[in-house]
C-alpha cells in the first residue's frame, strides 16, 4: 500500500514529462491570443477559470471585438463535452476522494491528467494524493507559460519556424499510444482520425471533435463485437 | 493590463460550460450497466477523442505534418512521451523544410 508522500512523488513523476511538453504548447496560445487583441491579464483570467488547451485555442481562433459569447461557449461546450464521457470513466475510480475534493479535483481535470490517472488505476488505487500532485503543477506551469507567451508573444516570433505548433498533436499521440489494446483500438483510431479530419474539412471547427470521437466509440463498437460474441454469449443474453 | 467586461463575460460562460462537462461524469457514473461491446466502446474514449482533437492537424494540414505524425507514431511504439513529442517535433521542422 504506497503511503501518501509515494503517491505525491508518483503524481509528480508521471505529470512532469507532459507538463514539459506543454510548456511550448502554453507559449505558443499566449502569443496567439495576444495577436489577437488580449492583454495578459485577460489570457491569465481565460487560462485560470476555463484551463482547458483545445477549447481555449479554439475560443482564440474565434475571438473578435467585441468578444461573441455565444459563439465561444457553444464552441467550449462542443469541444468540451467530451469531458462528460472522461468524468463518466473517472468517476467510479474516485473512491478515495471526499466530496469537495471530487468537486475541485475536477476543476482541472484536462486531457493529459485524465488520461495519466486512468492508466494509474488500472494498477493502482487512485488517491487525492497523487491526483493533486499531478493537477497543481500541471495547472501552474499553464498559468505560467500561457501568461508569458501573451507578454513575449510580439518577440517569440513565428512560433510554427520552431515546430512548437506540432507539440500539442505529438503529445497527442504518445498519449493513444498509453492507451493501445490491439485491433480495437486501431479501428477506434482509424474512424476517429478520418471522420474527424473530414469533418473538420467539410464543417470547421469545433465539429470535428464530436464527430471523430463518436465516429470512433462506434467503431470500437463493432470491431468489439465480432470479437467478443463467442465468449460474451451468455453475458450479452 | 485592461480586462474587457465583454471578454471577462466570455471567460465566465466559457468555465461554466466547462465545469458542467466536467463534473457531469460524477451523476452519470455508475447508472451505467454496460453489456461488453459497451464497455469496449467505453474503454475507447480515450484514444477516440485523443485522435479527434488532432486529427485536423494530422491529417487536414499539409504532407510535412502527416508524415512527422506517422513518425511521432512508430516512435510511440519504442519511446516515453517526451521523446515522441521532441521526436514529432524535430521532424515536423524537418519535413517543412523539405516539403
Amino acid at each position: 500500500m504506497p503511503t501518501m508522500r509515494d503517491d505525491i512523488r508518483r503524481g509528480l513523476n508521471d505529470i512532469w514529462p507532459a507538463a514539459v511538453a506543454a510548456a511550448p504548447i502554453g507559449l505558443l496560445f499566449g502569443a496567439v491570443a495576444a495577436s489577437k487583441g488580449l492583454s495578459p491579464v485577460e489570457v491569465f483570467l481565460m487560462s485560470v477559470m476555463v484551463f482547458a488547451g483545445g477549447a481555449q485555442f479554439a475560443a482564440i481562433e474565434l475571438w473578435a471585438s467585441p468578444a461573441p459569447v455565444a459563439a465561444l461557449v457553444f464552441s467550449t461546450l462542443l469541444i468540451n463535452a467530451r469531458h462528460v464521457l472522461m468524468g463518466a470513466s473517472l468517476a467510479p475510480k474516485l473512491q478515495g476522494f471526499s466530496r469537495w475534493q471530487k468537486f475541485l479535483g475536477l476543476y482541472y481535470m484536462a486531457d493529459e491528467n485524465w488520461a495519466l490517472a486512468e492508466k494509474r488505476a488500472r494498477t493502482h488505487r487512485l488517491t487525492p494524493a497523487y491526483w493533486f500532485a499531478m493537477v497543481v503543477p500541471f495547472v501552474l506551469g499553464w498559468l505560467i507559460n500561457s501568461t508569458l507567451g501573451a507578454v513575449i508573444g510580439a518577440v517569440l516570433g513565428d512560433p510554427k519556424r520552431l515546430g512548437a505548433d506540432f507539440a500539442f498533436t505529438a503529445l497527442f499521440i504518445a498519449l493513444v499510444a498509453a492507451f493501445w489494446k490491439g485491433r480495437v483500438t486501431f479501428w477506434t483510431v482509424a474512424a476517429a482520425g478520418i471522420a474527424s479530419a473530414v469533418t473538420y474539412r467539410l464543417a470547421g471547427p469545433p465539429w470535428h471533435v464530436a464527430a471523430g470521437a463518436l465516429c470512433g466509440l462506434l467503431a470500437a463498437w463493432l470491431a468489439a463485437g465480432s470479437e467478443a460474441q463467442p465468449a460474451t454469449k451468455e453475458a450479452e443474453a | 493590463m485592461s480586462v474587457d467586461p465583454i471578454n471577462l463575460l466570455a471567460f465566465l460562460g466559457m468555465a461554466i460550460v466547462t465545469y458542467a462537462t466536467r463534473v457531469a461524469g460524477l451523476a452519470l457514473a455508475g447508472r451505467l450497466n454496460l453489456s461488453p461491446r459497451a464497455q469496449a466502446a467505453f474503454d475507447a474514449i480515450p484514444p477516440a477523442v485523443l485522435v479527434a482533437v488532432i486529427a485536423p492537424s494530422a491529417l487536414a494540414t499539409g504532407w510535412a505534418e502527416t508524415a512527422a505524425a506517422a513518425i511521432a507514431a512508430l516512435a510511440a511504439t519504442r519511446l516515453p512521451l517526451l521523446g515522441v513529442v521532441a521526436v514529432g517535433v524535430v521532424a515536423v521542422v524537418a519535413f517543412r523544410l523539405v516539403m
